[in-house]
C-alpha cells in the first residue's frame, strides 16, 4: 500500500511541476549522436544509431560483439577461444505523435539465449513526464540502461554489474520518467513498478547470493513467484562541465512467503543501492566512468552463511583518447588508451564460527587499447589480470587473459 | 607510411601470440597442490577422474537437485576446498553415542546434526542430554592408498604396540557394515561379525563408497540407491543422485594423488625427521605403509608415507568429548595422517585449525594437546631445546 501512495504522490508532483515545462522531444527521438553533451544516461535506450526504413515511421538498428580470447587460470588454459558474445537487434517506431515503441532483442552466445531485453511503449506527456510500459530495463546504476557493447572500450562487461547486479536486467513493468534542464544543469528521475527476484538468488549453483540467477527462471515474465511489486527509483543530475551523477535503488520482496494462502516464511527483502557517474576531464579529454553498488539480502538465519547478506562492488573506467585524425576514409578515427579497475565482494561479513572475515571476492585490472574508425565501431585489445579469492580467504587464484574483440552498431 | 603501418600490425600480431605464453603465469608446482591424480592413469581412467572431480568440486546442490531440506553444506568441495582440510565454518557436529552400544539419539536426528536448512524448514538442534563432538573436514588426498592397506597389516600394527614402553597401544575401530557395503577381499571379521573401519576422524567408516554415500546423505541431504533415507522425514525417498555419479566420486577419491613432500633432502628437515622418530611420534604416526593389489598401477603393491597407523588411540581427557562411533572409546581418535600438513593452511584461509575440531591454531598447539597414550612423546617434545622444536616443525611443514 505504501508503494501505491508513493506512486500517486510522485505522479501528482510531476503534473504540477510540469505545467510550466516546454515540450522537448529529444527524450524519445531516435538517431541522435551518441556523444551528445545534452544527453543523460536515461536516454541511452533511445539514443542509438538507427536506420530509417524508407518513408515508414519504423527504424532499425543493432549491434554485435565478438572476441578472441586466450585465458589462463593458475597456469591452466582452455586454449584459444573464439566467442560470438551477442547480436542485438533493435527496432523503433513512432506510432503517432508523442507515442513511440522500441524493442531490443538479444541473441547471446550463438543463439543459446534469446532475450527480449526491452520492448516498451513510451508516451510523452511532457519532458518532465513520460509514461513507459512493457518490458523495461530497470534503471539500477547506469550500466544496465547503457550496456551496448560498442559504447565501451572493453571486451568484457563489468564484473560487478553482470555478476553481482544482474545486468542486463529487464522486467515487465510500468513507470514514469522525466528530465528538466536549467542552463548548464540537467536533472532526471525514473520510477518503475515491476516484477523482481525469486528464491534462486540464494538457492543456486553459484554457491553464493547471486541476483542474476533469477534470469534462469523463464516463467518470470508471466508470473511473479510471490505476487509482490519491486520498485526502481533513480535520480540523476548532470552539469555540462562536471558530468553526470546518479543514485538509484531497486528493492522488494524476493521470496515465496505464501503458498495457497498459507504463510510459509517471513517476507524477505532484497535492496540494491547504486551510485554512478561519468565525466570528461576538460584539459586532457579523459573520460571517467564508474559505478558502485551495494546489495542487501535478507537471508534466513537458519540458512548457510555460504549465501551472503551483503554484497558490494563496482568499476571505474578511465579512457584517454590518444589521437583523432583521418585514417583511410574515416574522418574522425580515434585511438584510445584505457584501463578498467573492478572489484566485487559477494559476501561481506564474518563467520559465526571463527569471527574471521568471509571471502568470496574478486579484483580485476584491465588495461587496453582501442581503435574507433567512427563512434559506431570499436576494435579492442585488452589484457586482464583478475584475482579471485574463495569463501575462506585462501590464497587468491590468478587469471590472466588476452582478449581481442570487435563491437559495432550497424 | 603505409608500409610502416602494415609492419606494425604484423609485429603486433606476432607479439600477441608470443605474449600468450609469456604474460600468462605458469602453473604452480605439483608438490604445492593437493589436487591432481596419481601417475599413469589411462585415458579412460583419467576421464573418469575428471568426471568425479567435477562432481566433487563443482557440483553445487540446490533444492532443485535435492539439497537438504536440512543439510550442512551444498557440495563436497565447500567442505574440502581444493581437496584440502576444511574450515571450521564447515565443521560437522555429531551427538548421541557414548560407548560401543550405539547411538541413543537415532530418533532425534542422531548421529549428525544438520544445522542448516532451506528457507521454510527448521534445522536440527542438539537434543537435551546428548553429548557431542565437532569434526573439522580432513583433506581427502591419498585415500586410495589408505584404502588398500590390508586388515592384516592394521592388526599387525596394533599387535606391535602391545609392549610399547611409551604406553602407546591403539586398536582398530570395528563396525557393523551397512547392507550396501561388501567386505573387501582378505577382510578380517571379528567374532561378532564386525569389520575394521578406517576412514573418518574416529576411523568409523569402512571404505570410500561408505564415506561418499554417507557424506552425500548426512552432509548435503542427497539420497542415493545406497542410502535412500531422507534425513528430514526419516523416510526413504527417490535417489537424488545417479549411482554412476556416486561411483565416479569414489573413483576420484581412490585416484587422488598422495601429497608430495617438499625438500626432503634439506638438512633441517632431515634433522626434524629423526627427532620425530626419536621422541616417539612415529609410534602412532607411522611413516610407511603398503598397499595390496589394485588394477590401478600407481596404487598396486606400493609403499607410501602417510604418517598414520589407521588405529584409534586414547588421547587423554582433554580430547575426550564424550562422543564416539563404532567400538572406539570417547577419548580415542584415529591417528591423523600427517602427509600434506604443510599445505593445510592453503585451504584453511591461511591459518591452522588442527586436531579433530580445529581447536589447535598452530602445529605446536596441536602437539601440546596430545595426552593419554601420546603423553610420553609430548613430554619429550616439551623438553626439546627451541632449535630442535623448530627443526621438528620444519619437517612437519614439509610434509
Ligand atoms: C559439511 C562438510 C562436508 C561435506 C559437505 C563433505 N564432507 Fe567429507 N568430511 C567432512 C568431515 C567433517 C569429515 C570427517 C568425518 C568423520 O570423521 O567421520 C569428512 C571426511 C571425509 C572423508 C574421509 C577422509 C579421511 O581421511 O578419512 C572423505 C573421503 C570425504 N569426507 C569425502 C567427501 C565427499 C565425497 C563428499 C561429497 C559427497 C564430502 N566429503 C562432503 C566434511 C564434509
Ligand atoms: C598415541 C598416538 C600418537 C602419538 C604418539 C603422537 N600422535 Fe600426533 N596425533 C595422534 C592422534 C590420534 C591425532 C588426532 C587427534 C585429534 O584429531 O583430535 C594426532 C594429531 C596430530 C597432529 C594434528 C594433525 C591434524 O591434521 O590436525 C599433529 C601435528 C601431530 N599429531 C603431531 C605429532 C607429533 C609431532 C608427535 C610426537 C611428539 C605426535 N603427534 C605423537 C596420535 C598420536
Amino acid at each position: 500500500m505504501n508503494n501505491k501512495l508513493y506512486y500517486s504522490i510522485i505522479t501528482l508532483l510531476c503534473f504540477t511541476l510540469n505545467s510550466y515545462a516546454q515540450i522537448d522531444s529529444t527524450l524519445i527521438k531516435p538517431g541522435s549522436d551518441t556523444t551528445k553533451r545534452s544527453l543523460m544516461n536515461l536516454e541511452a535506450i533511445h539514443n542509438r544509431p538507427f536506420t530509417n526504413i524508407g518513408n515508414t515511421p519504423a527504424a532499425l538498428g543493432g549491434y554485435m560483439e565478438s572476441n578472441w580470447q586466450y585465458l589462463s587460470t593458475e597456469g591452466v588454459s582452455e586454449g584459444h577461444q573464439f566467442q560470438f558474445r551477442r547480436l542485438t537487434l533493435f527496432t523503433s517506431a513512432t506510432i503517432t505523435k508523442r507515442i513511440k515503441f522500441l524493442a531490443e532483442i538479444e541473441f547471446e552466445d550463438g543463439a543459446k539465449e534469446i532475450a527480449i531485453e526491452f520492448a516498451a511503449l513510451d508516451i510523452e506527456l511532457s519532458p518532465l513526464l513520460n509514461l513507459r510500459g512493457g518490458m523495461i530495463v530497470n534503471p539500477i546504476g547506469a550500466f544496465n540502461e547503457n550496456h551496448d557493447g560498442p559504447k565501451w572500450e572493453f571486451t568484457d562487461r563489468p564484473l560487478a554489474m553482470t555478476n553481482m547486479l544482474p545486468a542486463t536486467w529487464s522486467t515487465p513493468g510500468f513507470g514514469i520518467y522525466g528530465k528538466k534542464s536549467f542552463n548548464k544543469w540537467m536533472a532526471s528521475y525514473e520510477f518503475y513498478l515491476s516484477s523482481g527476484f525469486d528464491n534462486s538468488i540464494i538457492e543456486n549453483s553459484e554457491n553464493k547470493t547471486f541476483l542474476p540467477a533469477t534470469k534462469q527462471n523463464k516463467n518470470r515474465f508471466e508470473e511473479s513467484e510471490n505476487g509482490t511489486i519491486f520498485t526502481t527509483t533513480k535520480f540523476a543530475v548532470k552539469n555540462n562541465k562536471w558530468g553526470e551523477i546518479g543514485i538509484s535503488h531497486m528493492g522488494g520482496i524476493y521470496n515465496k512467503y505464501r503458498d495457497e494462502g498459507i504463510d510459509i516464511d517471513d517476507k524477505r527483502r532484497v535492496n540494491i543501492y547504486a551510485i554512478d557517474f561519468n565525466t570528461q576531464i576538460p584539459n586532457t579529454k579523459t573520460f571517467v566512468t564508474g559505478e558502485f553498488a551495494w546489495v542487501f539480502v535478507d537471508v534466513p538465519e537458519t540458512y548457510s552463511q555460504q549465501f551472503g547478506t551483503k554484497q558490494q562492488g563496482g568499476f571505474i573506467d578511465i579512457v584517454q583518447p590518444l589521437y583523432t585524425r583521418k585514417v583511410l576514409d574515416w574522418n574522425n578515427a580515434t585511438v584510445n588508451l584505457s584501463v578498467r579497475i573492478e572489484y566485487v565482494d559477494w559476501n561481506k561479513g564474518r563467520f559465526k564460527e571463527t569471527g574471521h572475515q568471509i571471502g568470496d571476492e574478486a579484483w580485476s585490472f584491465m588495461p587496453g587499447i582501442s581503435f574507433r574508425p567512427s563512434q559506431k565501431s570499436v576494435f579492442r585489445l585488452n589484457y586482464r589480470y583478475l584475482k579471485t579469492r574463495d569463501l575462506f580467504q585462501n590464497t587468491p587464484e590468478r587469471t590472466d587473459a588476452l582478449i581481442v574483440g570487435i563491437s559495432t552498431y550497424f | 607510411m603505409k608500409k610502416t603501418n602494415t609492419l606494425i600490425i604484423i609485429l603486433a600480431g606476432i607479439l600477441c601470440s608470443v605474449a600468450c605464453q609469456k604474460i600468462l603465469p605458469a602453473a604452480p608446482e605439483d608438490h604445492d597442490l593437493l589436487d591432481g591424480s596419481v601417475q599413469g592413469l589411462n585415458n579412460e581412467q583419467a576421464a573418469r577422474f575428471g568426471r568425479g572431480d567435477l562432481t566433487f568440486n563443482n557440483k553445487i546442490f540446490t533444492s532443485e537437485t535435492g539439497l537438504g531440506p536440512i543439510f550442512v553444506a551444498t557440495s563436497c568441495g565447500s567442505c574440502h576446498p581444493g581437496d584440502g582440510k576444511g574450515h571450521p565454518f564447515t565443521s560437522l557436529t555429531r551427538f548421541g553415542q557414548t560407548d560401543d552400544t550405539g547411538n541413543k539419539f537415532h530418533t532425534q536426528g542422531g548421529p549428525q546434526l544438520q544445522n542448516r536448512a532451506l528457507p521454510g524448514y527448521q534445522p536440527e538442534t542438539i537434543p537435551p542430554g546428548a553429548t557431542f563432538s565437532t569434526f573439522t573436514p580432513p583433506m581427502v588426498t591419498g585415500l586410495g592408498f589408505l584404502d588398500l592397506v590390508s586388515d592384516a597389516d592394521i592388526l599387525a600394527m596394533a599387535k606391535k604396540n602391545e609392549n610399547n614402553i611409551d604406553g602407546i597401544r591403539g586398536q582398530p575401530n570395528w563396525i557393523t557394515l551397512p547392507s550396501y557395503i561388501k567386505p573387501k577381499e582378505n577382510a578380517i571379521a571379528r567374532y561378532d561379525g564386525k569389520y575394521i573401519a578406517r576412514f573418518g576422524l574416529k576411523a568409523s567408516v569402512y571404505d570410500l563408497l561408505h564415506q561418499t554415500v554417507e557424506a552425500l546423505n548426512q552432509d548435503i541431504g542427497i539420497t542415493s540407491i545406497y542410502n535412500p533415507i531422507d534425513q528430514w522425514s526419516g523416510q526413504p525417498i527417490e535417489p537424488e543422485i545417479l549411482a554412476s555419479e556416486v561411483h565416479n566420486l569414489v573413483f576420484y577419491l581412490q585416484t587422488l594423488k598422495a601429497p608430495i613432500q617438499r625438500n626432503p633432502e634439506n638438512h633441517t628437515i632431515k634433522a626434524g625427521k629423526s627427532l620425530f622418530k626419536s621422541i616417539g611420534c612415529e609410534g602412532c604416526h607411522r611413516e610407511t605403509l603398503k598397499t595390496g593389489t589394485s588394477l590401478i598401477t600407481a596404487l598396486n603393491k606400493v609403499e607410501f608415507h602417510p604418517y598414520t597407523d589407521l588405529l584409534v588411540h586414547d588421547m587423554g581427557s582433554e580430547l575426550d568429548d564424550k562422543y564416539t562411533e563404532g567400538t572406539a572409546k570417547t577419548s580415542e581418535w584415529r591417528t591423523a595422517p600427517l602427509w600434506g600438513l604443510g599445505l593445510v593452511k592453503n585451504s584453511q584461509g591461511g591459518k591452522y585449525f588442527l586436531m579433530h575440531d580445529g581447536r589447535a591454531k598452530s602445529i605446536e598447539e596441536a602437539i601440546l594437546l596430545h595426552g593419554g597414550e601420546a603423553k610420553v612423546s609430548r613430554d619429550r617434545y616439551k623438553e626439546l631445546p627451541n632449535e630442535d622444536k623448530s627443526q621438528l616443525t620444519a619437517f612437519l611443514e614439509s610434509l
